[in-house]
């Protein structure tokens, strides 16, 4: 049946007279099948070096390069965001900063959608690290494009209470690909336009993902009145699963506004 | 399929390395930066929030 398909050709009419099935170096139905199944397989394994290795060296150098620029066009620009009202109301518990001296943290308002608004700066991660943070957590919206989502309806950094975020730890770029690298005291800094934000790594918690009280003002106890400012960062777990959530958190050390320049935290040697 | 291509190269043997490498290269930057990137979407289940 497939012999009768191959072009004549006299290399496979010599085969076939010999009753052998083997298959002539032409154009034949069987060898270009072959070709295109190898190539396909090829392809396959292609996706799977992009997906695991290459497509995060990509995706992160595209995020790390976004935040750069934006950085630089903060430092240059002189544009106030819109600051939250929030920001405006005494902050209840003075004792929460560590150093008095430190400026009270602007508190900006919450963004839309897709909105970007700050960096983020971890110095563990290597001096380029720089990925956006923009409003939301949907994949299609921010975390496959942007870099690192904000959830919606948890406080903005700076503000007493808990700033939510999530990335992937995974493709995309993974920018919480290293999260469970980082060491208690590791420095968390936020940068948006009007400055930046230190907070200092504390603990990891791996949980199931329907586990929303990570999120709350207080982590893990929503019922208690935030005194302190926290910074959740959820991503899954283990590495390519679906099955449960690691969740990093950290407390706010310190603020700083873009005139007095960049904290030392951000310069600062990590062991 | 392959053995019809390099037939249909022009040139000696060298000039048609060179142009499958540049179709190589052209093929694989198409992947990466447009093919995979649109199916890791579809094929890749990730959630990374709390819900």
């Amino acid at each position: 049946m497939l012999a009768r398909l191959q072009p004549v050709d006299g290399g496979v009419a010599a085969a076939q007279e010999t009753g052998s099935r083997r298959v002539g170096r032409g154009t034949s139905f069987t060898g270009v099948l072959g070709e295109i199944l190898i190539t396909l397989g090829v392809v396959v394994m292609l996706y799977v070096v992009w997906q695991m290795w290459i497509g995060d060296i990509i995706y992160a150098a595209q995020n790390n390069a976004v935040g750069q620029e934006l950085s630089e066009e903060w430092d240059t620009s002189g544009e106030a965001p819109p600051v939250s009202d929030a920001a405006a109301t005494p902050e209840p518990t003075p004792s929460a900063t560590p150093e008095p001296a430190a400026p009270e943290p602007v508190v900006l308002a919450e963004p839309a959608d897709t909105e970007v608004f700050g960096i983020m700066r971890i110095p563990r991660l290597g001096p380029n690290y720089a990925t956006p943070i923009a409003g939301g957590v949907t994949r299609e919206g921010t975390l496959d494009h942007i870099g690192i989502g904000h959830y919606p309806g948890t406080e903005m950094p700076g503000q007493v209470g808990n700033v939510a975020l999530a990335a992937h730890r995974t493709t995309f770029g993974a920018p919480f690909k290293r999260i469970a690298e980082l060491h208690v005291g590791d420095a968390i800094v936020i940068e948006t336009p009007v400055g930046w934000y230190t907070y200092r790594f504390r603990t990891l918690e791996y949980v199931q993902p329907s586990e929303v009280d990570v999120l709350a003002d207080v982590p893990q106890a929503p019922d208690t009145p935030p005194a302190e400012r926290y910074l959740t960062m959820t991503s899954c777990s283990p590495m390519f699963s679906l099955a449960e959530r690691i969740v990093g958190y950290s407390v706010f050390e310190s603020f700083r506004l873009r005139a007095d320049g960049p904290p030392a935290s951000l310069t600062e040697a990590v062991a | 399929m392959y053995a019809a291509l390099w037939r249909a190269l022009p040139g000696p043997w060298w000039v048609r390395v060179l142009i499958l490498l540049i179709i190589a290269v052209a093929i694989v930057y198409a992947l990466f930066f447009f093919v995979f990137p649109y199916v890791s979407q579809i094929v890749n289940p990730q959630e990374v929030t709390v819900e």
